[in-house]
């Protein structure tokens, strides 16, 4: 079974998408994903689906478990570059997504990581 | 009412369930679909297939094209010899905003097409049946 | 082949011209003015009929294979004449025109076997019935495409995605919100999202005249979707009879901003994107 690569960048583990997954290729994403966070002390994650032209309700709930999951870890996710037409069928689907945020492509998601790593270390 | 193409893929594992992704992907392009009319149909594929392999412990999804007067069509059919919904109701019913995910997903998927049949009952298996119309 | 298709066969075979000729002479008169080419129609039906008889096709079920050539033509006849702007009763009255030569045909052939007449007289008006229903519905599909493809178009122009500022975007909704116009703001204005790299979305609803549940509903999708992408969205144009049945209804708008004023939506994504507005007096 492929896994999926998880890249570092500082203090920001990367993520591309970039094949159909299987059902247990996107668990095995969310585990090492989870190792991979505490491991490092990563308090950031960038998932890229831009390549995703299927989203699920699978792949839905993984990303918002691994948004969840990395939280509980005190590590921000964006998922990044979501096609139109995943956004239309993942709404039709009814599934929005609470509590994951977005952005429209890699360069927003670094900038939007940056913003509320910021706030959050304001807050402490 | 002509049916030309058809044909059907046993959904036993979840590589099956990737492939029956790429070949409603096929079917669609071939029916030259809008991008956004195969992505919805194709998504609804991978969830129907995803219930006949866990919840219905495998079985096969068939298909084939319609044609009624001048529009074409995908249909498709899930079918497994499972134990059944028990609550046919309860599953298809969900308020849009809920969107769980939780359960079969099988409102969700109802709204992704344009026609979307259901025959199931305890011990009997399951049976869904989806169209989508050019 | 069954005795009455062979009956049908050989009154539709014998004599061509002369079929075609009293065909012709069935017809209102207003039809014959059409002349050569309503001769050579009758004569490309004909074929289409006698081959679909040949291949064993029943009257009764034109949808068989073995009257594909005959389909094919009867389509060709309709969508010309409907291209010419008759109307649909005029093709199946060219088609019924047919019954009297044929059954002048087929009495001569059982002038001694009344019986025989009878099947087989049934059988041809079954058949130009049928022949003449599908006309008919030919003829209905392809206006309804025309209506179809004008109506696309009409929704297409009636939604367009207008760039106001670097970052920006408007839609300005006119008239009713359904679904089908909805599936299309949401189409066009994901896809400008994505290729101008535009963070903000505004949708002006001034010209949407009524804001029910159910517009509601479609507003809201299309803001998810805006949202699940990355962007966000602002909905402006919002008179104070909608915002007071939005509140009547209870619709839950999920904190999205709204602005009475296309202008002050502007302003808000503005200050968003970091833009500051100032006068230079």
């Amino acid at each position: 079974m492929e896994r999926i690569p998880i890249l570092r960048m500082g203090q920001t583990l990367l993520v591309t998408i970039q094949i159909d997954m299987q059902d247990q290729t996107a668990m095995a994403l969310q585990e090492d994903l989870a190792a991979k966070i505490a491991e490092t002390g990563a308090n950031g994650v960038m998932i890229d689906i831009s390549a995703l032209e299927i989203v699920d309700s699978f792949v839905g709930r993984m990303l918002s478990s691994i948004s969840g999951i990395a939280r509980i870890l005190s590590a921000v996710t964006v998922v990044v570059g979501m096609q139109p037409a995943v956004a239309i069928t993942l709404v039709e689907l009814g599934l929005s997504l609470p509590g994951v945020r977005t952005a429209l492509n890699v360069e927003r998601g670094m900038q939007l990581l940056d913003t509320v790593r910021q706030e959050k270390f304001l807050d402490r | 009412m002509t049916v030309e193409l058809s044909g059907s893929a046993t959904l036993a594992t979840e590589q099956d369930i990737v492939l029956a992704r790429q070949h409603v992907r096929q079917l669609c392009q071939s029916l030259k679909f809008s991008l956004v009319d195969q992505t919805k149909m194709v998504t609804a594929a991978s969830e129907l297939a995803r219930n006949t392999l866990i919840h219905g412990g495998g079985g096969q999804m068939r298909w084939n094209v319609r044609e009624e007067g001048a529009r074409r069509g995908l249909a498709l059919h899930f079918e497994d010899r499972g134990p059944g919904i028990a609550d046919l109701r309860l599953a298809l019913s969900d308020g849009w905003s809920s969107g769980s995910g939780m359960g079969l997903g099988l409102p969700g998927s109802k709204r992704l097409v344009n026609e979307f049949d259901i025959e199931t009952a305890p011990g009997q298996g399951t049976r869904v049946s989806i169209i989508k119309w050019k | 082949m069954n005795d009455t298709n062979q009956a049908l066969l050989d009154a539709l075979g014998a004599e061509e011209s002369q079929l075609v000729e009293s065909w012709h002479a069935a017809l209102p008169l207003s039809a014959q003015t059409t002349g050569q080419s309503s001769r050579g129609e009758a004569r490309q039906l004909l074929a289409g009929l006698r081959d679909g008889l040949r291949a064993g096709g029943a009257p009764e079920a034109l949808d068989t294979p073995a009257w594909a050539p005959l389909r094919q033509s009867l389509e060709a006849l309709s969508a010309a004449r409907a291209a010419k702007g008759e109307k649909a009763g005029d093709t199946s009255l060219f088609v019924l025109a047919l019954k009297k030569p044929m059954f002048d045909a087929l009495q001569q052939r059982f002038a001694k076997d009344p019986a025989g007449l009878g099947a087989a007289l049934w059988s041809a008006t079954s058949l130009v019935d049928k022949v003449a229903q599908h006309t008919v519905t030919t003829f209905q599909s392809t206006r309804e495409d025309i209506i179809r493809r004008q109506q696309q178009d009409l929704l297409e122009l009636s939604t367009p995605v207008v760039k106001l500022w670097e970052g920006v975007l408007a839609v300005p909704m006119i008239g009713v919100l359904d679904s089908s116009r909805t599936q299309l703001v949401m189409e066009s204005l994901l896809q400008s999202i994505v290729s101008s790299g535009s963070a903000l979305a505004i949708i002006d609803i001034t010209g949407v005249p009524t804001v029910d549940t159910l517009v509601a509903q479609h507003l809201l999708k299309t803001v998810t979707a805006i949202r699940l992408m990355g962007a966000d969205c602002i909905i402006s144009g919002i008179r104070p009879q909608i915002a007071q049945t939005i509140v009547h209804l209870g619709i839950d708008l999920q904190g999205i901003t709204t602005k009475a004023t296309l202008a002050d939506a502007l302003l808000v994504a503005l200050q968003r994107s970091g833009w500051r507005v100032s006068r230079t007096d």
